[in-house]
């Protein structure tokens, strides 16, 4: 396998190279704790109140929102010389850019299970809250837009003060996503996707339409930046990208126009999507590695089925909704039969259902907002997420369509500089070599960096698969506790209930 | 894609309650007149009930004895009490509604035609779901001919009545042809000319005081009721398609659990079988409210509609007393066909006077009938709720501590 190659070879590499992040992670296996990393606060991944702010025990063992156990990184207080790396639109770039000066040696994603669980036992957390709050509409019209607040906490050096608030508008969120997507994810990174646009619910709220359904959009909008940000600074890699720190940080933000589907950049963008699609259907690749082929088919499996469960629990949420409408009306009409019914117990009787159904149409409310914003949320999430995975395989094959290009070529050349051996043409004869050692070193080249995506990648998609326990456990244990609160109030109501019945006589 | 012969035989109908299912209807039964649905039979359209008397009368030739009877013949029976003026007086217990499958089976043959899209579990799981939907609907339909049958063995009066020793014991089909189109148009026309001499007969106020605030509550009543009857309908509705949606997320998740190569799957597998249970009993509680509040309400409406209809008939016999002695007068002032004119007023005195006693003890009686019914469903209902609701809560519970312990 790829990994034993590299044991003792690539150490010295490591610091000659140009910083490339991953380079080093792999060989160190030795568990170096963050003195700076202290485990005050905790990240609430999924919360049910907007404004994520939880405070957890720290000794707590069953903290879910301790996703990285594992990431213990050594930074380097002394030089946090920044280079301020700024990509200013989107690059379609096939050579990596190397973003981050500070050499982060992450440790080591796939070891042995011995390693893991000595991990698991030095838990440390990442030091970081962010929330996204206080909506607020700029501007009137169409030209009008929504500004958040993002608030970040944080004891983490890399960042110039422990609390930061800066105002950003959605597209200022599409725009880190395009950046970020663009530095890593030809490397096989998982980049998390950016919530989606749209039209509809932001034209509303454009117009200056104050209803319930503006009103939701924006707190959905709000709730989906808010997961974003914080799966971002989940990646440790992501978290000290000067992109995102800008972005946390810095008061002015350069206006992402980048992002409008009909720029220049929109429409390049949709140029490489086809390009992309074309590639996937023409590069046949052959997989060696049987890891590969089964995550893939993995992915594209629970990509069918939670695509299939979130239409379902959308389809609840629906009918929850519904049904408290329901109960609510039939609570008024209870209400009037009550007023109507001239003997007086059964009439009191009456007036007391209605008062239970009412009762219990708000239950139904509450559930129905519970069933969305814990479950359904999280399962749109997870299905643009599996799609940002497979996009990441995708690179892969096309990292490995390129190296077979370049095989090809130095095939070709080499069948050119024969043929030329016996045309007495010596410059050419030169140039022949020359070209020979160029795709030589292309051909190594493309053989590494495929080898360094396929690294990459099971890294990745093995914290992406713990990442997705944790996130799952959490959020279902959140909602059936919200189920088992229901079904205590349901009983609370019809015990009222139950003797003002008997008490007709 | 009917179900042929969906009879189970004598285990269908010996489930929680033997004896009168009479939900709605406080009755007291007696040993000389018991009259009971033994056995159903559904057929393609129509559903084949087996009326079984048990009797100590001497008007039967037998002491016990079973017919076969369909939803036309009792239909026939309820409107022969309609048209007999001897019955004026009485409220006349409402004909049961026409079985009703259409929506049942729609729904199985949108199932049918769905099949390709779902899984086999999933397909066998809606079969069934459906199917129990389908008995569901047939006991309610057996359970209200049989309080419509009950209601009038019990009426001091009615049980006499001929027509109904007839269709008790004549083994024979009675051959009551359902109306034809020309019989249907002239239902209609009697009805449009009733609902406006009603308004006219509403409009004269009673002296009577009782008569007059029965009159004033009744229609008020009817129509509260058919309102709440409505709306509990469509909040049953909408809580059933809640639960199918639980139905689906349980087997969505069923998937998942076989297919995820993460610790994820024993979690998914638990909360799938959780769902499965949970959604059973919000089935069940969306069926109980049907039972208990919507057909309630539902039957309520219909016993209303006949106590309206009971005051109907007194107004319409006040008007013709009213008339019978204006004509009276008349003729004594013309000296002309006195002796008609005063038999006239004779009868429709006795008719009015008649009615009016017994139309308040049937009213009187309506009124305890109805609080008795309501109170023993009200706390029906909410001793059902307070039922699932602990077993939803205990299942939710003892999932949640096996799922924390496995962490």
């Amino acid at each position: 396998m790829s990994e034993d190659r590299e044991a003792p070879a690539l150490l010295g590499a490591a610091h000659t190279d140009p910083p490339e992040p991953q380079d080093a992670e792999d060989l160190f296996v030795s568990v170096a704790c963050v003195t700076e990393c202290p485990e005050a606060a905790r990240l609430s991944a999924e919360d049910l109140s907007p404004g994520s702010d939880g405070h957890k025990d720290p000794d707590d063992p069953d903290d879910p929102d301790d996703l990285f156990a594992e990431a213990t990184e050594e930074v380097s207080l002394d030089s946090p010389e920044r280079q301020p790396i700024l990509s200013d639109g989107p690059s379609p770039a096939i050579t990596p850019v190397t973003p981050v000066t500070i050499s982060p040696r992450l440790d080591v994603f796939d070891r042995s299970l011995d390693q893991d669980d000595e991990e698991e036992e030095n838990r440390d957390t990442l030091d970081i809250q962010i929330s996204v709050s206080d909506p607020e509409k700029v501007g009137d019209g169409m030209n009008a837009f929504m500004v958040y607040k993002v608030t970040t906490k944080t004891s983490l050096s890399i960042f110039s003060r422990d609390e930061v608030c800066v105002k950003r508008r959605f597209s200022d969120f599409l725009g880190l996503h395009s950046k970020l997507a663009s530095k890593y994810m030809h490397m096989g990174f998982i980049v998390p996707p950016a919530p989606e646009k749209s039209i509809v619910g932001m034209t509303k709220v454009k117009v200056g339409k104050e209803d319930l359904s503006s009103v939701e959009f924006v707190e959905k909008r709000r709730s989906a930046l808010e997961r974003y940000l914080l799966r971002t600074v989940k990646h440790p890699a992501l978290l000290k990208d000067p992109d995102v720190l800008q972005f946390l940080e810095s008061s002015e933000l350069p206006r992402a126009v980048s992002t409008q589907a009909l720029s220049g950049a929109g429409i390049l963008r949709m140029v490489n999507k086809a390009a992309d699609a074309v590639n996937k259907m023409t590069i046949k690749m052959n997989e060696s590695d049987a890891w590969f082929e089964e995550k893939q088919q993995q992915f594209e499996n629970l990509d069918v089925q939670l695509r299939k469960l979130h239409a379902s629990v959308e389809s609840l949420v629906c009918h929850r909704k519904e049904l408290s409408v329901n109960t609510a009306a039939f609570a008024k009409s209870a209400a009037m039969l009550g007023n109507s019914e001239d003997h007086t117990a059964l009439s009191r009787a009456l007036s007391q259902l209605a008062e239970v159904e009412e009762k219990i149409d708000q239950l139904h409310q509450e559930q129905a907002n519970a069933d969305f914003y814990l479950i359904s949320e999280l399962l749109g999430d997870y299905v643009r997420l599996i799609t940002a995975v497979r996009g990441v395989f995708d690179q892969r094959m096309k990292t490995w369509g390129k190296w077979q290009d370049a095989q090809l070529m130095l095939q070709r050349k080499r069948e050119a500089e024969a043929k030329l051996q016996y045309a007495s043409k010596p410059e050419k004869l030169q140039q022949a070599r020359d070209e020979i050692r160029e795709w030589e070193g292309k051909v190594q080249q493309g053989e590494r960096d495929f080898e360094q995506i396929s690294r990459n990648i099971r890294r990745e998609v093995g914290q992406f698969e713990k990442e997705r326990v944790k996130d799952f456990r959490v959020v279902i244990m959140k909602y059936l506790e919200s189920l088992v609160h229901s079904q205590q109030q349901l009983i609370k109501y019809w015990e009222a209930f139950l003797p003002e019945a008997k008490a007709i006589a | 894609m009917m179900q042929e012969g969906l009879d189970d035989g004598p285990d269908f109908l010996s489930e929680e309650d033997r004896g009168p299912r009479a939900v709605n209807v406080d009755l007291q039964t007696d040993a000389t007149l018991q009259v009971d649905i033994s056995d159903a039979l559904s057929e393609r359209d129509k559903v084949k009930f087996t009326v079984h008397t048990k009797s100590t009368l001497p008007n039967f030739k037998q002491n016990e004895f079973s017919v076969v009877r369909q939803h036309e013949e009792f239909i026939w029976l309820h409107d022969s009490f309609v048209e007999n003026e001897e019955y004026a007086g009485y409220i006349i217990p409402p004909a049961p509604p026409r079985p009703d499958f259409d929506a049942s089976r729609e729904k199985l043959q949108k199932l049918g035609e769905g099949e390709g899209s779902m899984t086999k579990e999933e397909f066998t799981k809606m079969k069934q779901e459906l199917e129990a939907e389908y008995l569901a609907i047939f006991k309610k339909t057996v359970a209200m001919h049989e309080v419509f049958l009950c209601r009038v063995a019990a009426h001091p009066v009615l049980r006499k009545d001929l027509n109904f020793h007839v269709f008790l014991e004549y083994n024979q089909d009675l051959s009551v042809r359902g109306k034809n189109k020309k019989e249907k148009l002239e239902d209609f026309f009697k009805n449009v000319v009733k609902s406006a001499d009603g308004v006219l007969v509403a409009g004269v106020k009673d002296v009577d005081d009782f008569f007059e605030h029965e009159k004033t509550f009744l229609l008020e009543y009817h129509n509260r009721v058919k309102d709440a009857s409505a709306k509990s309908d469509r909040k049953i509705r909408s809580h059933k398609n809640a639960a199918d949606d639980i139905n689906r997320i349980a087997s969505t998740l069923y998937t998942l659990g076989t297919q995820d190569s993460t610790d994820l799957c024993k979690f998914f597998l638990k909360v799938s079988e959780l769902f499965e249970k949970t959604r059973k009993i919000e089935a069940r509680v969306a069926a109980d409210e049907d039972l208990k509040l919507a057909d309630l309400l539902k039957y309520y409406l219909r016993e209303s509609q006949a106590a309206k209809d009971l005051l109907y008939r007194r107004g319409r016999a006040l008007v013709d007393y009213e008339n019978a002695n204006k004509g009276l007068d008349k003729a004594r002032a013309k000296n002309k066909d006195v002796l008609q004119a005063e038999t006239t007023q004779q009868v429709c005195c006795q008719k009015f006077e008649k009615i009016s006693e017994s139309a308040k003890q049937e009213l009187i009686d309506f009124k305890t009938r109805r609080v008795a019914a309501f109170r023993k469903n009200l706390v029906e209902l909410a001793e059902l709720e307070l039922k699932h609701a602990k077993g939803n809560l205990q299942l939710l519970q003892s999932c949640l501590g096996v799922l924390k312990g496995d962490t």
